[in-house]
Order: structure tokens, then sequence, then C-alpha cells
């Protein structure tokens, strides 16, 4: 069965706090921190972008389970923030990790599903055995302008996921997608920031698509919220998950693990992602993982996922760091050290 | 002159219609009010519709023949009119309708208002109302609403006694009223402490002292009241119709924190009825901003100038209260679809006549006004009706 062969995250080390942004744009922090449930946000290094990031989330997956990286036939990596908007990222990838030259790659966008969709994109063409192992990567150092409300949330961070045939660790029973025509988020060529239709982000958005794309899977499976271990939902903020959840009849518990946006903030293409990396960091052989990803512009991918005995014996969870580990001892910045993380400062050329 | 009745009325809910169009909301609108007054499209005999500014806010100019068409009546070629008077529209289409059929010129005719502003982003919606105001003098050098009414604010408590808690008593009063709404944006009750605690939109006016953008429609249908019991066993007639003008820009006027096109109004409107505010037993007043209904009561007479924030906490203007104001939850809590609001406030006001508004109903209702404000006050249209 086609399912997850080994998985890995990256998350920079920097931090920064909502209370820190309130505090340059005149925002209520407590209002903002309430309001999202988000506390602080994760900020890339000086020389970090969704390349690099995408790299490292590659090599701890890697770590984790020795297989040849040439047998890598596809990688796909997914984002909002590729460094080139002609060149791409997964070359980049390929090369870093020698799964080069025999392999087919391509970048993807679609907003914050991007990754999900490269996951999708694997599980066909092993399924159809046209390769042995693809790389499916969610990867992103999210922009949101400053002073603008996404500002408050736009982390950076990426999961990979190893997808093959071969002893997975977690079998992926179905997956089902949910997509139309929805303006509710976007970004033009040569913009530096998206924008967005603020609340209307919310309900025809997010909610709509989340929703028909889990109902749509849980219809095609004949399962229910009841007949899952845990569940991840993209998580833009801490509200929007904690609803759909609620709203679809899973209970709070089942989403905890994967519920990383409190401090690590809306990586975009890799919240989903980290979410189910932080779910299979605790997973035990048996348990069942429901996703359901978002991308804006809209649409959303779900997943029936089942954890198997692989994840004891053919993979060392421990040889690289997992979600918890990497939210821990912070550095945090201040605002205009923050600026100059994210490339907001303007130099004189 | 004849008496003119309502014999129908209508009003879609009021919110954020992602999934609906302008000529979507004035059609649900339209059939409701026919369907109340079980009466079929082939007896109007013509329609005014108040709309502010569609031409911005959905690109869609031409409102009186879209509106017949979707009604289905553009084939029958009934006369159907636009008016515009920012958000004064609603109330102005209610009373060239009754002029209408107060004339002898027409019989059964609809009187409509409706605006979709969400369709555009808030910094574009925001520069659409400010047309509302003066544009060379006002907004070219920056004021938008907000602004303007946060002046008004500034002005009358500088004046007069009117704490910050009791200005946020208005909206804690409206949400009250709007939760026992079917039709309202925001149907929730709230505290003082949410007012003061809500962002700082232009002092001293927060976030919860604001009316909503919102996409809405409401339609109303008058008759000639002799013939109004053919239509419906509960018509309310209309004892009066004004309309004043005032200064378009908020600096020309001789007090700004008085409305006189309001006070002019609301005289010509008691006049007309041969009554007083002692008489009404209860009141719909323009509170796009707390401080105009703050303004509106005293300059209607409800209370005496500069008492209106007391009158307001001691719960004068509350549902049992003495002068029941913003039943329906007001432009604050039952939103603000510019065009549509003066409807919606007659829509309200019938609904109380009848006997018919569930639990925000005012014991023994016989008699209600309306006050429809245009800009910072330059058009106000006022209304009474009254159960027959």
């Amino acid at each position: 069965m086609v399912g997850i062969i080994t998985y890995g995250v990256y998350i920079p080390r920097y931090r920064i706090k909502v209370e820190e942004i309130a505090r340059v744009w005149g925002g209520n922090a407590s209002d903002i921190t309430g309001g999202l449930g988000v506390f602080e946000k994760s900020v890339p290094d000086l020389d970090e972008d969704a390349a690099t990031i995408a790299v490292e989330a590659a090599r701890n997956a890697l770590l984790r389970r020795k297989i040849d990286p040439a047998k890598i036939g596809a990688v796909y990596v997914g984002s909002e923030s590729h460094p080139y908007a002609v060149k791409p990222t997964a070359c980049t990838v390929g090369e870093a990790i020698g799964a080069t030259p025999n392999m087919t790659a391509a970048d993807y966008e679609f907003a914050c599903k991007a990754g999900t969709a490269a996951i999708q994109t694997c599980m066909g063409l092993v399924k159809s055995n046209m390769i042995t192992y693809g790389l499916a990567i969610g990867s992103d150092v999210s922009q949101g302008a400053p002073g603008d409300a996404l500002e408050y949330t736009a982390a950076a961070g990426g999961a990979a996921f190893v997808i093959g045939n071969d002893d997975p660790i977690a079998t992926i029973h179905h997956t089902s997608s949910f997509t139309s025509d929805t303006p509710d988020f976007w970004r033009r060529e040569g913009q530096d920031y998206p924008r967005h239709g603020g609340r209307f982000t919310g309900d025809p958005g997010y909610f709509k698509h989340v929703k028909g794309a889990s109902n749509l899977l849980f219809q095609e499976t004949r399962k229910s919220p009841k007949d899952f271990t845990y569940a991840v939902f993209h998580q833009p903020n801490a509200k929007f998950p904690q609803k759909v959840a609620k709203d679809l009849g899973f209970k709070p518990e089942q989403i905890k693990p994967g519920l990383v946006v409190p401090h690590l903030g809306n990586t975009y293409s890799g919240a989903s992602p980290i979410g189910l990396a932080a779910t299979l960091d605790i997973a035990k052989p048996g348990d069942t993982i429901f996703v359901c990803s978002f991308g804006s512009g809209a649409g959303s991918d779900a997943f029936d996922i089942e954890v198997t005995d692989a994840i004891k014996d053919k993979i060392n969870r421990d040889a690289a760091p997992g979600v918890e580990k990497l939210l821990k001892n912070p550095i945090y910045l201040d605002y205009a050290l923050y600026a100059q993380h994210k490339g907001k400062l303007v130099m004189q050329s | 002159m004849r008496d003119v009745a309502v014999i129908g009325i209508g009003c879609t809910k009021f919110g954020e219609h992602w999934d609906r169009s302008f000529r979507d909301l004035f059609v649900e609108a339209g059939a409701l009010a026919l369907e109340d007054a079980q009466l079929s499209g082939e007896k109007i005999d013509a329609m005014y519709v108040g709309n502010m500014s569609a031409g911005r806010f959905v690109e869609q100019e031409h409102i009186g023949a879209l509106i017949a068409d979707y009604a289905g009546m553009a084939t029958r070629h009934i006369p159907s009119t636009r008016v515009e008077a920012a958000c004064a529209s609603g109330g102005l289409a209610f009373r060239q309708a009754v002029i209408a059929v107060a004339s002898g010129m027409e019989d059964i005719v609809v009187a409509a208002g409706v605006e979709k502003m969400t369709d555009v982003e808030p910094g574009a919606s925001t520069d659409a109302l400010t047309g509302a105001a003066d544009r060379e003098w006002e907004g070219f050098v920056g004021a938008t609403f907000p602004g303007l009414y946060a002046m008004i604010a500034k002005d009358y408590m500088h004046k007069y006694s009117m704490t910050r808690e009791q200005l946020a008593q208005v909206a804690v009063k409206n949400h009250y009223n709007g939760a026992r709404n079917p039709i309202a944006q925001f149907p929730q009750e709230i505290t003082i402490e949410t007012v003061l605690r809500s962002t700082m939109v232009a002092e001293p006016l927060r976030l919860f002292d604001c009316s909503p953008i919102t996409d809405g429609a409401a339609a109303v249908i008058v008759a000639p009241l002799e013939r109004a019991r053919e239509f419906t066993d509960t018509p309310i007639k209309v004892l009066a119709t004004a309309q004043a003008s005032d200064t378009i820009a908020l600096h020309d006027r001789r007090d700004i924190s008085t409305m006189d096109a309001t006070v002019a109004a609301g005289q010509r409107a008691f006049k007309m009825a041969r009554l007083t505010h002692k008489d009404i037993n209860m009141v719909e007043v323009h509170d796009c901003f707390s401080i105009a209904e703050i303004c509106a009561i005293e300059d209607l007479g409800f209370c005496k100038k500069g008492t209106a924030g007391k009158f307001t906490a001691d719960g004068e203007t509350a549902l049992g209260g003495s002068i029941p104001v913003n039943t329906s939850g007001g432009l604050k809590s039952c939103g603000h679809p510019v065009g549509a609001t003066g409807i919606k406030q007659v829509y309200e006001i019938v609904q109380q006549l009848r006997g018919t508004a569930g639990k925000r109903q005012v014991d023994n209702a016989k008699i209600g006004m309306t006050q429809n404000v245009g800009g910072t006050g330059a058009t106000v249209a006022v209304h009474i009706l009254g159960r027959v």
C-alpha cells in the first residue's frame, strides 16, 4: 500500500512575539492573541528561504530512514515563497540530497496546500509504478505585508515526506480533494506580499473547502470523525482549525498533537504537513490520522492515514529533531531584527 | 391628498451575503413584500428604489430599470425610479412612493432599498461612503464618516456632560434589541466593556460605536388607505412624511452637534400628523454612529439638548422604557446596507404596529416614527406611521 516511508521537519530557531509586532503597529496584543490563538511565530535567519528549509526538512527525513536517495524518482516542492519565479526549488533539493539526475521535479504553488498536492502527485506516481519513491515537501518563508493582519502569523518552516510502497510507516488509504475558483487570497507576479479579502477568507474560503474535502472523504471511505485517533487541519491561526474540527465532530484531544500554530505561526505550505509530522512524532502503530489542508484560491486535500508497525522498527524517529524539539529554546527577535531577517529593510544600493 | 397605507413588507437578512448578488437581494425583499401583501406583480403600478452607490459597490447603475426587469415587470413597462440621497436614499424612496399614491397618480407602489457593500474592500467602501459628505471640502482633505461623526461626538462631549459610558450604552441597548431580531447582522448582546475595549476608530468613537458594512434589501408596498383592506387585515397608515435638507459640509452648520434637518423634518412631521413626541410609542433613528442616536433623539424632541446620554443610560430608550429607540437593533446591530436602511426602519415600525415584532415587541404600540439621515445630516427623512 502506498504511504509515508519517512518524514522530516525543519523550523528556523528565531521567533517574534505577537505582542512585539502589535507594539510596532499600535495593535492590542491581548485582543490579537485572544482572537487568533497565536502567541509567537517563527522567523527565518538572514540566509534562509523556502529552498534551504525544504533541503533541511528533506535531510531530516533521510536521517530517520536509510533509503537510497537515487531511488527517489520525483521531487515536488510546494511553496508560495519559492526564491525564484523561474528556476525550480525542487532541483536544489534533489541535488542537495543526492537524488539527481534520474528524477522528475517541479515546483508547486497552491497557496497553503501545495505541500499536500505534492503528496497526492507522489502517491499517483508510486501507485502507477512510475517511481519507487517520491519526495513531497511543503515549505515557506511566509509573506505578510508590514502592518497587515497576516504579519502576526506569517511564519517559516517546512515538512518533507517520502512517499512509497515499501514498508510505509503510515499507509495512506484514501485522499479526497475539493476545489473551486474562489479569490480569497492572492499575490500577483512581482508583488512582494499577498492580499486577501479579510473575513471572506473564512466562510467561503477556509470553512467551505475544508468541510467540502472532509465530508467528501467521509462519504467515500464511509468513515466518520470517531474512526480517527488524531486529526490535523490547515492552521492559519488556532481558531479556524478548532472551529472546523468542532463543526465536523472531532474532539479537542484529537487535534491537540497536530495543532502547532500557537507557538509556530502559519507556515503556509508547511502548516498542515508540519501538523501531520507533529502527530507522527507521537503516533503508535494502529493510530489513524485524518488530515485536511487548505489553500486559498481555493481548495482542500483530505487524507485517511493509518500508522503501521513499521514506525517502530523501520524508522528511527530520534535520528532527526521532532516538531516539539524544533519549537524549544527559540531565540526571540525584536521587530527591527525581524525586519532585517525578513528583508523588509530596503538597503541602499 | 389621499391617505396612504403600508400593505406589505419584506426584508432580507442583513449581513455579508458573499454568495448572493445585488439583484438576488432586492428580488428576495420584493418577493417577500408581495407575499406579505398577498399581491401578484401585475398589480404594481410603480416602483421607487433607494440605492446610494451601486456604481461604486457593484459597478451597476440604472438601478430603477434593473429592478423592474428582475422583478418581472419590465415587459409591463411600469415606471421604476432610483432615488439617491446617500444613507437617506431608502427614506426618500418611501416618501416618493407615499407622495405618488397620495397624489392620486398611482395606486399600488413599491418602495424598496438595496445596497451590496461587501464586494469591495473596506477602504473602497469607506471612500464610496465619503461621497455622502462634501467631496471637495471634506473627502479630498481626508475626512471619512467615522472622522466626521467623531468631530460631532467631540463637540457634543465638550459642550454637554455626557460620559463615554453613556455613549457606549447606545450600542449596548441596540445590540440587546438586535439579538431579538431575526434579520440582524450582529445579533449578539454586548456590554459597555465590549464597546470601551474595542479598537479605536476615530477618537472618541470605537469600533462598537460604528455601524457595519452590510449587504441587504428591504421593500414595502403602499396603497391608498381606502383600498388597503383589499390586501391586508392590518393596514398601517402613513400619518406623516417629511424631508429636510441642510448644508452638505459639516463645518458649515450652525451647530455641528445639532442636526437642524432632523429638527425641521421632525417638526414638519409632527405638524402634518397633528401629534407631538409624547404620542410616539417607538422610534427608529439613524444610529450610523452611537453619537448620531444621541443627537437624533434630542433633535426629534424626545429629550432636551444635552441630556440624551443620561436619558439613554437611565434606560428610557430601551425596550420597556418611556420611548424605545431602535427596537430593530438600529444600524449598529441590525446592519446598515445604506440604501436599504430607510426602508428597513419602516419595515420595523410596521412590525411593531402589527404586533408581530416577537421578543422585541413594544406593548400596545399604536404610533411609530422613523428618522433616516443622509451624510452628516444634509438630508433627513422623517415618517410617522400608525395603526388604523
